[in-house]
């Protein structure tokens, strides 16, 4: 069974086709880097992924079910742009939150687990309020490991991480993979990117411009996929 | 066979039970959460309180309250004052969670729009009864109104129109989190529709407190269930629509 | 097709007003209790009953657009519910003038008229919603639901005014349904005045959703030059 299957998806906001006949298959293990110009649509695609929002039409499957239903989302792990914690709440409160929300029996347990991996043991009864940035993502990275999610869906996770923050990151994201999880991640960073993926997807103007399995010439110059599916898109 | 059967049978409802289970157990997560980060700050409290204060001052100013005036409109004054120091509570309720994009993740997770929505409210709830009786406390002391005789009652009924109040603006809360001039909008949407539930309300309360007894009133308390139920259900059902686009 | 639709219906209008407006302003006897003025109560009640069956329109429309998600449902409801709008400020202001006539003041709080007043500010803040939100799709998913919250609550403002006993002060509201024995002549007028309202609010409509056709045909027209 595939991981995803993205079915002929459109989405409007109004007139204006955002995504347009969208449409590709992810089996199980796969990195897919999502890749395009900036309003190209990549977060529009995520954000129904995620299923935070609904597509005008076609279907989106996780796993072989929709991705609103509860069983499907409790598999889901979603690292967006803001950190998604309270600011008013320590840092275990808030993995404790999540855990509960995702069903965990041992949310505590995992939480103290989680923080250690992430470096913020000492902080755990810390305000997020009163964390550093870098300190913040690891956190939000945390709560998006918490529940061990099989599919993983990451809107820019590198844009304005420190450098522990992306080592953790990037740890994570191998050990996840060689765990046979399913990670989508969109990003502007080609080259961090590129090297962690086994696919590509690049859109443009809302349309599917490649899908596909990642070639030798896009590892050696990631420009190069810009310039060919660019301008053959053009054409 | 008939064993079988009988298994069989308890199989399903069990998950039944489970999913209620469930269900109940997020909706307190989501109401604990808010409660939690809101006792840390107190910020809506605080602020509320304060500005409750003020307007009873201001009343007082503005009506000189002699004890026989006192007696028309007291229900009144009363509920005016919950309506405009809750309004402040329940802006606060969704749009906290724009901060960070907390909301993203809630709706990301297994917890249905229902869940978060009954949490919330649940936790205003407790919020604006927390409020209203400290109001009533002070009402009672700057206005001379002895209300200990009729508590039971009083209680009834600022619970059900308080219920009201909080899941009708807790939905529009949850509607208006996205717009621009939320503060503004939020009241001049949710204070027409809270007429029915605060004419009940006020006349129910001023009748208390001229030291009537409840059971004269039924009308108007059966007025205040039927409209919490309605928009309870009407508020749990149309919520995934408001914040899933 | 649609033009020709429009312009029968204006001319059916245009022919049943004519003759209302004679049939109510000539024909009929000034009325023994209340003079001329009774007269405008023919423009006061069709106004506020078409106005509350065009909310509860509305707010059917709503529901079938969240039924199918088409934005055409929403623009009908959005349009429905500005017309009755309308109309109920033809009603509040009718009726004002009523009021004034036979008590003496501009505004007597009687249970109709609040009624009016309190449902015409709950689709006013439903129109304000409307204007405050960009992308068409949100805006009519919001509208829709504050439609079906107005609507039922509605109901409830009406029933809930009439029972409170402070409103109920105010002077007999000329009603044809209490009393029975209304003369025949009298009451004609009444319902052929709803039906000219119905008409008014159909074309009011029409007219309505060709200017937003147009409206967003330009505004993605724009979007496309911009993209």
């Amino acid at each position: 069974m595939n991981a995803l299957e993205i079915d002929a998806v459109w989405k409007y906001f109004g007139d204006f086709p955002a995504l347009r006949d969208i449409g590709f298959k992810v089996t199980p293990g796969s990195v897919v880097a999502l890749l395009g110009r900036n309003g190209a649509g990549k977060t529009t695609l995520l954000r129904i992924l995620a299923g935070l929002a609904k597509p005008s039409k076609g279907s989106v499957k996780i796993h072989g079910s929709d991705v609103r239903e509860e069983a499907t989302r409790r598999r889901i792990g979603v690292l967006g742009h803001g950190i998604s914690l309270y600011d008013e709440l320590t840092a275990t409160e808030n993995l404790v939150l999540f855990g509960k929300l995702y069903g965990l029996d041992d949310a505590e347990k995992r939480a103290h687990q989680w923080l250690e991996r992430t470096g913020l043991e000492r902080v755990r009864d810390g305000l997020v309020r009163e964390f550093s940035r870098g300190m913040r993502q690891r956190l939000a990275v945390a709560r998006t490991f918490l529940h061990d999610p099989e599919v993983l869906l990451f809107d820019e996770p590198f844009t304005s991480l420190d450098d522990r923050a992306i080592a953790v990151l990037q740890s994570l994201i191998t050990d996840a993979q060689s765990r046979g999880c399913t990670i989508v991640m969109s990003t502007h960073q080609l080259r961090e990117a590129i090297e962690l993926a086994t696919h590509i997807a690049l859109i443009r103007k809302g349309q599917l411009a490649y899908a596909g399995e990642r070639r030798q010439e896009m590892l050696d110059d990631p420009a190069w996929l810009y310039r060919t599916f660019e301008s053959e898109s053009a054409s | 066979m008939k064993q079988e059967a009988a298994a069989k049978q308890i199989a399903p409802s069990a998950s039944l039970r489970e999913t209620w289970f469930s269900f109940l157990s997020q909706t307190l997560t989501i109401a604990g959460k808010d409660l939690r980060a809101e006792w840390r700050t107190k910020e809506a409290l605080n602020a509320s309180l304060a500005f409750s204060t003020v307007i009873l001052v201001l009343f007082s100013f503005a009506l000189d309250p002699n004890p026989e005036m006192l007696q028309e409109f007291s229900g009144g004054l009363l509920w005016l004052v919950f309506l405009f120091a809750g309004a402040l509570v329940l802006n606060r309720s969704f749009a906290r969670e724009m901060q960070n994009d907390c909301l993203d993740a809630l709706l990301a997770s297994p917890v249905p729009p229902a869940g978060l929505f009954l949490g919330k409210t649940l936790a205003n709830y407790a919020l604006l009864m927390t409020l209203e009786f400290l109001c009533l406390a002070e009402f009672g002391l700057l206005f001379n109104v002895r209300w200990l005789g009729a508590v039971g009652p009083l209680m009834l009924v600022m619970a059900l129109g308080t219920w009201a109040l909080t899941v009708v603006g807790t939905m529009f809360s949850a509607l208006t989190v996205n717009l621009r001039l939320r503060e503004v909008m939020l009241p001049v949407l949710v204070y027409p529709m809270m007429v029915p539930p605060m004419m009940a309300a006020m006349i129910l309360t001023t009748d208390l407190l001229a030291g009537n007894a409840l059971a004269g009133n039924m009308l108007w308390v059966r007025v205040l269930v039927g409209f919490d139920v309605i928009f309870t259900l009407l508020g749990v059902s149309l919520i995934d629509t408001v914040l899933v686009g | 097709m649609r033009n020709r639709i429009l312009l029968v219906l204006t001319g059916a209008f245009a022919v049943l007003i004519t003759w209302n407006l004679k049939n109510i302003l000539l024909n009929l006897p000034d009325e023994a209790r209340q003079d001329a003025i009774f007269r405008i109560l023919y423009f006061h009640a069709p106004a506020g009953m078409v106005a509350l069956i065009g909310f509860g329109i509305g707010m059917a429309f709503s529901g079938v657009y969240l039924a199918t998600k088409n934005l055409y449902w929403d623009t009908l409801a959005a349009s429905t519910t500005e017309v009755s709008l309308m109309l109920g400020a033809i009603n509040l202001v009718t009726g004002s003038i009523w009021g004034r006539q036979q008590w003496g003041v501009w505004w007597a709080w009687d249970a109709r008229l609040t009624s009016m007043l309190v449902c015409w500010l709950i689709f006013a803040g439903y129109l304000m919603m409307r204007r405050a939100v960009e992308e068409p799709d949100t805006r009519a998913r919001l509208s829709a639901v504050i439609s079906v919250f107005g609507t039922v609550n509605a109901w409830f403002v009406y029933k809930v005014i009439e029972w409170t006993p402070r409103l109920q002060h105010p002077g007999p509201v000329l009603s044809f349904r209490t009393g029975g024995k209304i003369d025949h002549t009298l009451e004609t007028p009444f319902y052929w005045m709803v039906l000219a309202y119905l008409l008014l609010g159909v074309i009011l409509v029409m007219i309505r959703m060709r200017q937003e056709s147009i409206t967003r045909e330009i505004d993605s027209l724009r979007r496309l030059a911009h993209a």
